[in-house]
């Protein structure tokens, strides 16, 4: 258990990254562009709360599993 | 009313009885406050946020999102640091006056004819307030309910605050049913939307006396006495990697998920009633009501069920209903809605046609096309058509155009069928939200707890669940305009059911937080007396 606990951490790394991406590209940038202010607020809460919490605490959670950090509380 | 601890540091049953009591008011009413600014949005918008005024529609947007969002973890970290500094009950004292203070002030701010730019600012403000306070509240409520509880009822014991929630929703809604019902459209219109901020008051003074005998939370008095407080809470929660890597296990494995099913259950389902099946206001509020009034036990249910079985399963198990359930229950509710199978009786057809001068144009004219409809099974529509006309515009008559607006009203066994689907929905609400007070409160220890439980609850409750239904929106708008383009170029359809792409988002959220709890949590009892 502890092993698949210590290597998902790589999932979650590549999800941070995956959802970074598509967060940014597909979800948050389109939406700054469109000149309407319901969307301006809407992509800047995308690109500047959501993607940071999920990216920043997906690659540290990644990381600290990985690491076995979450090892011995099973 | 002040309360007995015992010698383990949890107080006797009829002590426990007031600490409920005095909690779970406390933070209905804030939630009942939160709430009534978002039932009531389209009335405020138009005394608030006229349209047609960018700078009001931005400030408007704001007052929306931010306050749901972006303030919630911030009221999360300022109050939860002071609860494990100075204590729970004054901390918690101090979010209700603030939000109850916050809300009645909402009531009296002069509308935009009046003041002008002042009067979105100083809602934009005022709903800024509203959001710290409750960013405070819940953790300060959870812990200092836990904090009396014994060991073994740590689960039932705060479910109570688990129901305050939906509680909250469902007292708005009728706080403002039974305003609509007493006075006519137009005094409602007029300032008859103030009362129920204005009600506000009555119930957080309620609240204030009662919680002003309570006394400190057991466990937290011991860590005083004891010197055993945080000097820095803030620092040791998230700077201290042990604490920290508990608070993202607390994020991404319970709440992200639990955030995303209590806002699809709740205001997803109301938003797709109203949006989607253009099912009357009064109608989809009065459904929603049953459904929650039906729904509301089982959190108590679920919260007394995690003592016995575990906090980890009811969770895991709700969640998983979540991801494979909500296509199924939104198709039905897409039929359920559907005018498509309905036989309309064409001799109970009314065409009523009204023009009249458009104040807001020189020489110009609104012309209003109402037909009334009914079909055989007792479901009933009406269309009303507004069309405007403007002879200054340059490509007159053609500047004419018409806004559509339909209110469909279903019969009672589609209204059922409607309420048995929200119910369904609501019940998982139950499921993932009964047990995770006592589950998050279980996590951190006496000195830091309130900090570590708010933030990840409010990033998980406000932010990804906050998100929900604008994130639903977008990807539901996107489907419906790649199936307009295909029609148009003739191809075929790339979405069979665009209304439920939107679910995507609450799926993928709660599969990954499925899967992070299962592997990750402990599914074990924790004591929280250290």
């Amino acid at each position: 258990m502890n092993m698949l606990k210590k290597y998902a951490g790589i999932l979650w790394l590549a999800l941070a990254a995956v959802v970074g991406y598509y967060g940014t590209v597909d979800f948050g940038l389109p939406k700054l562009s469109t000149g309407k202010t319901d969307d301006l607020v809407f992509g800047i809460i995308i690109l500047f709360i959501l993607m940071p919490i999920i990216v920043g605490g997906m690659i540290t959670f990644g990381w600290y599993a990985l690491q076995g950090e979450y090892d011995s509380y099973e | 009313m002040v309360t007995q601890p015992t010698a383990t540091g949890t107080a006797n049953k009829s002590s426990l009885y007031s600490v409920i009591g005095a909690s779970s008011v406390g933070t209905l009413i804030e939630w009942y406050d939160f709430y009534i600014f978002g039932s009531l949005a389209s009335v405020l918008a138009t005394k608030f946020f006229p349209e047609g005024n960018s700078t009001a529609a931005f400030l408007s947007t704001l007052a929306t999102f931010a306050a749901g969002f972006v303030v919630r973890p911030f009221g999360a970290l300022f109050f939860g640091r002071l609860g494990d500094l100075i204590g729970r009950k004054y901390t918690f004292m101090v979010t209700l006056l603030l939000m109850g203070g916050a809300t009645f002030a909402i009531g009296l701010v002069p509308g935009y004819e009046t003041i002008g730019f002042l009067a979105p600012l100083l809602v934009l403000i005022l709903r800024l307030l509203q959001g710290l306070a409750l960013g405070g509240e819940y953790g300060g409520a959870a812990t200092y309910v836990a904090e009396h509880a014994p060991v073994h009822q740590r689960g039932y014991w705060t479910s109570w605050i688990q129901t305050t929630a939906t509680a909250g929703l469902f007292v708005s809604l009728l706080v403002i049913m039974g305003t609509r019902l007493a006075l006519s459209k137009e005094a409602f219109d007029d300032w008859g939307w103030r009362v129920p901020f204005w009600a506000s008051v009555f119930m957080v003074g309620v609240s204030y006396l009662i919680r002003r005998n309570m006394s400190e939370s057991p466990l937290f008095a011991k860590a005083k006495a004891e010197g055993k407080t945080a000097t820095n809470p803030l620092k040791e929660s998230f700077g201290n990697r042990f604490n920290f890597k508990f608070v993202l296990l607390a994020l991404f494995g319970a709440t992200m998920g639990q955030g995303v099913i209590f806002y699809t259950g709740q205001f997803y389902a109301l938003s797709f009633i109203e949006k989607i099946g253009h099912v009357d206001k009064m109608q989809t509020d009065g459904l929603m009501t049953i459904a929650l009034l039906m729904g509301t036990p089982f959190f108590v249910i679920f919260g007394w069920l995690s003592d016995k079985i575990g906090r980890k399963g009811i969770m895991m198990v709700g969640m998983l209903l979540a991801v494979f359930a909500y296509r199924p229950i939104y198709q039905r509710m897409y039929e359920a809605m559907s005018l498509n199978n309905r036989i309309e009786i064409p001799s109970r057809t009314i065409l009523e046609t009204t023009s009249a001068r458009d104040p807001k144009t020189p020489g110009g004219m609104i012309r209003t096309e109402t037909v009334k409809r009914t079909f055989t099974d007792g479901t009933t529509t009406t269309d009303v058509t507004t069309t405007k006309i403007d002879p200054s515009a340059t490509d007159a008559p053609n500047a004419a155009r018409p806004d559509i607006k339909q209110t469909v009203m279903l019969n009672d066994s589609d209204r059922w069928t409607l309420i048995w689907l929200v119910f369904a929905q609501v019940l998982l609400v139950t499921m993932v939200y009964g047990p995770i007070a006592a589950f998050l409160v279980e996590l951190f220890p006496t000195r830091i707890r309130y900090t570590s439980m708010s933030l990840p609850y409010h990033i998980g409750n406000g932010v990804f669940g906050g998100l929900m239904p604008a994130v639903a929106t977008y990807l539901a708008t996107n489907a419906n305009s790649a199936n307009t383009a295909a029609k148009e170029a003739g191809t075929a359809l790339p979405y069979a059911a665009p209304y439920l792409e939107g679910l995507w988002y609450p799926i993928a959220v709660t599969a990954v937080c499925f899967v992070i709890g299962l592997l990750y949590i402990n599914g074990k009892d924790t004591k929280i007396d250290d």
